[in-house]
């Protein structure tokens, strides 16, 4: 379970720098099937490209990476969805989504969910025992990255793919078009982003060493243990 | 600091120790089914032909997995075709690196000079003209072409489907990959046979309703529409089928893996 988690986390650097390696290929989006120099587009990004076609505005070329970036990206996607595939199953055999991820029957209401927040946002200090495990904002916050985001980036990315289509067009259809999967891609990309600075930074403010313990050996430390 | 104020922590104690040779145990017999299980799958994917060239490497584990995925799912799919409205306007070539002098000869002549040659594992080994080309039925496809960088267009690609022209020379049941050559330096590329024979595969001298423009591969190039834009090599002068892609090149099925990039592009 924690190992998957550590495999994800490599996987998911590695696709997050390959990502933006192709990324700067094209720094245009679109939205549609189709989108070229010669078309508008939805939105560009404020930087120079690595080909030097492309009209950025820019006087230089940035350098080349993508072939080894195209590799390292699908071979990193390859390992991150057999890992996911690992934790799914683990994670309803051993019960650790019943248990630690979805919210206990007393946690599933607004009411909790607004005293959740308000204690959240006044940095009130967690309880022992909610110190033990994860509190009900963690456990919706996970739950949307395990069963949104991550299934989102893994679709909108096959329904690039012109062979995955050929087989279920509806991948891509559905979304509007090829162009428009590729839009979608980068900015579910950046939710997921967004939810590992936010993550990263949760760890930081909960006491570094001891979370990255937990993370890693499955033992967490008590304030009082921390001090003997 | 006293356990007994620590009723969590003292009833996880002895649940992880005791965990702990059980789970080494476990961990072992999957790891060791793993490992087997990939042997047996490889074993599997060489017999079925499910091993792209370019295996080898680091890169190796991740363009075998989506290339026998990808053949196994798409095999006799089609790529999506748009309709006559979709087409790309204004329409859209890439940029070129500056012609041989061949290129430009040829081309001084309105390429009336044009061969495509075949040989390799074929029975009859043959040259055909442009025109030779065109007396063939002529097909039609309204298709997108996807560039790696990101971008791309839709078109109408007119010519005679590869398996036709394959049809005609005679291909050896044994034959496993169509390499085909561009006319510039090393610029070649291949495909196996599923994507060889697949009715949308072209040799395509035409775009929407015109003759294929140079700027878009003109006067001939391969498309396979159900890959990434740099496998429909330009300016195709030859091709050679054979079985063993390990005498081409660096043996690694095209020019592309030779330049970084993989040989498979279905993505």
């Amino acid at each position: 379970m924690r190992v998957t988690h550590w495999i994800t986390a490599l996987c998911f650097l590695a696709l997050l720098v390959s990502g933006g390696e192709i990324v700067i290929s094209h720094p245009r989006f679109y939205w549609g099937e189709t989108g070229n120099d010669l078309t508008s587009t939805l939105f560009k990004l404020p930087i120079p490209a690595s080909r030097k076609l492309v009209p950025t505005g820019y006087g230089y070329v940035l350098p080349d990476q993508n072939g080894w970036s195209r590799y390292l990206h699908f071979q990193s996607a390859w390992i991150v969805v057999l890992t996911g595939l690992l934790y799914i199953i683990s994670g309803l055999v051993t019960g650790h989504f019943r248990k630690n991820l979805f919210p206990d029957k007393s946690d599933r209401s607004w009411q909790a969910f607004s005293t959740a927040i308000a204690s959240h946002l006044r940095f009130e200090r967690p309880s022992e025992a909610e110190a033990l495990s994860y509190n009900l904002l963690q456990r919706l916050a996970y739950l949307f990255v395990i069963l949104v985001l991550f299934p989102l980036v893994i679709w909108t990315g096959l329904a690039m793919s012109p062979a995955f289509v050929s087989a279920i067009p509806a991948a891509v259809n559905v979304l509007g078009g090829q162009q428009s999967a590729r839009t979608l891609h980068f900015f579910v990309s950046l939710a997921l982003v967004l939810f590992l600075l936010v993550h990263v930074g949760m760890v930081w403010f909960a006491g570094f060493w001891n979370r990255m313990r937990a993370m890693i050996t499955g033992r967490a430390a008590s304030a009082e243990m921390e001090r003997t | 600091m006293s356990e007994v104020s620590r009723p969590e922590l003292s009833r996880r104690e002895p649940a992880l120790r005791k965990l702990s040779r059980r789970k080494l145990i476990t961990t072992g017999i999957a790891a060791a089914a793993g490992v087997t299980g990939l042997g047996v799958a490889a074993r599997m994917a060489q017999k079925y032909g499910l091993v792209p060239p370019d295996h080898g490497g680091i890169w190796g584990l991740g363009e075998t997995l989506t290339y026998a995925s990808q053949r196994m799912l798409t095999r006799h799919s089609l790529a999506r075709e748009f309709t006559r409205d979709q087409i790309s306007k204004p329409p859209f070539a890439n940029e070129l690196a500056p012609p041989s002098e061949e290129f430009k000869r040829l081309q001084a002549g309105r390429f009336a000079d044009w061969r495509l040659s075949i040989n390799g594992m074929v029975a009859r080994p043959a040259s055909f003209s442009l025109d030779q080309l065109k007396s063939y039925p002529s097909h039609s496809q309204i298709t997108m072409l996807q560039c790696e960088e990101g971008w791309s267009y839709i078109a109408e690609w007119i010519g005679v489907p590869l398996s036709q022209i394959l049809q005609a020379v005679e291909v050896h049941p044994r034959a496993k990959y169509v390499v085909y050559f561009s006319i510039e330096p090393d610029w070649w590329d291949s495909i196996d046979m599923a994507d060889a024979l697949h009715p949308q595969t072209f040799l395509a001298y035409g775009l929407n309703g015109d003759e294929l423009p140079v700027g878009n591969g003109g006067p001939l190039r391969l498309r396979v529409p159900r890959q990434i834009g740099y496998k429909s090599v330009k300016f195709i002068t030859h091709l050679t089928v054979t079985d063993n892609l390990k005498t081409f090149g660096k043996g690694l099925g095209s020019a592309s893996p030779e330049g970084g990039y993989a040989w498979y592009a279905g993505i």
